[in-house]
């Protein structure tokens, strides 16, 4: 078994654009349990980390947007925001090509990922790697599922890509980690951000956790939007990742919105 | 001139500081070579913040890059209602605005910080 720890957590730019305007209390023990996750990829032995991110237009745009796509990068930058409104200094982040590359082909095998040598981070994978690997020292594959422009990736397709992608770490001999990053419900950048519906979220962190694969593939876009926003389109990053830790339960060890970060912040690791 | 072209010059602009460089030394020139009407480009150009989330850019796009133009959070949040106001509902995408202009976070900013961080 070469997949030894698949988790999710957010990525909102407020988690460290607007860090001085949360409730201290409530927003330290979320970085507490980021840090959780931290020493958990550290105490795993990964040699490389994989984000399943749902990115927002740094790469991928409507001249050519892939359903999927893994990077092969031998390096990374980011994050392309502002480094004084994010929080984050550009940085160069070290890649697996190599690996990477097993990792494509494999995926290959049942799902068509496109691939990318170049990638610019943005948010939706810095945010997380500042608190998972604060000295960017472990090497990446950024992953990206269309959550942004649609017509977007259907999650029954989700699901079938973090099947691959489990199939595909198990192939290697390297110890993997897996990180999905996006949000639960909420309407990020738009005049309602800090707008989070708690019930939404638990109701499907319940789905997620008991990794139940047919609650969490019922979900509607047209629903997920009117109930969850368009922030709600990346349970994507989620749901493959549940396939990927395939059948496990997940532990989710922190959950509470936080407005000013925009999103129902989340940390959570399944039990492989 | 379309929606994709707008959020084209923006999605450039956000990720190159080489075409962040070249918008600052020359907007107008910088914005030749894109398909865009003569409202989109003073929209740009300004920025109007609120006229862009109108016209139905997609909010992460016009996040990015209102931080690009050093637009604090609050400012941001206030352009898009100013916008809406102005100019009426969002015309077209993802991002249109739900919650009546209602602000959802400053109820529950911690007290010792609230409104008045990062002036
Ligand atoms: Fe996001």
């Amino acid at each position: 078994m070469s997949l030894v720890y698949a988790g999710v957590c957010s990525h909102a730019p407020g988690i460290t654009g607007r860090a001085e305007r949360a409730d201290p209390v409530v927003r330290d023990e979320f970085y507490r349990n980021l840090e959780i996750m931290r020493q958990d990829i550290i105490d795993s032995g990964a040699e490389a980390l994989v984000v399943v991110a749902a990115e927002h237009f740094a790469n991928f745009f409507m001249n050519n947007m892939p359903a999927f796509c893994i990077g092969m990068g031998e390096e990374y930058e980011g994050p392309i925001e502002d480094p004084e409104w994010l929080k984050i200094e550009k940085t160069k982040i070290p890649g697996a090509s190599d690996l990477s590359k097993r990792i494509i082909t494999e995926v290959m095998q049942t799902v068509d990922t496109a691939f990318a040598e170049e990638w610019k981070f943005d948010h939706g994978i810095i945010v997380p790697l500042h608190f998972l690997t604060p000295n960017y020292d472990l090497p990446i594959i950024p992953v990206n599922i269309n959550c942004q422009g649609p017509p977007l990736t259907p999650l029954h397709r989700a699901w079938d890509f973090g099947e691959a992608l489990r199939r595909a770490c198990d192939s290697v001999p390297e110890k993997i980690a897996i990180v999905g990053t996006g949000g639960i419900s909420h309407w990020p950048a738009t005049p309602d951000s800090g707008k989070i519906d708690e019930a939404w979220d638990l109701d499907f962190l319940e789905r997620f956790k008991n990794n139940d694969k047919e609650a969490m593939l019922s979900y509607t876009d047209a629903e997920t939007y009117d109930d969850a926003g368009q922030g709600g389109f990346e349970i994507r990053t989620f749901i493959a990742i549940a396939a990927a830790a395939r059948g496990a339960k997940a532990n989710v060890h922190f959950y509470a919105p936080i407005p000013i970060f925009a999103v129902g912040c989340t940390c959570a690791k399944f039990e492989l | 001139m379309s929606l994709y072209y707008l959020q084209k010059v923006l999605y450039d602009l956000n990720r190159s500081e080489e075409a962040q460089a070249n918008f600052r030394k020359d907007g107008d020139d910088f914005l030749t070579s894109y398909t865009l009407t003569d409202e989109e480009i003073g929209a740009i150009l300004k920025p109007d913040i609120g006229l862009l989330y109108v016209l139905g850019v997609n909010g992460q796009i016009l996040m990015h890059y209102a931080a690009f133009h050093q637009i604090e959070w609050d400012d941001y949040l206030k352009s898009m209602r100013e916008g809406i106001e102005e100019h009426g509902q969002v015309r077209d995408g993802v991002y249109t605005m739900t919650g009546s202009g209602k602000n959802f976070t400053a109820s529950t900013e911690a007290k010792s910080n609230k409104s008045e961080v990062n002036q």
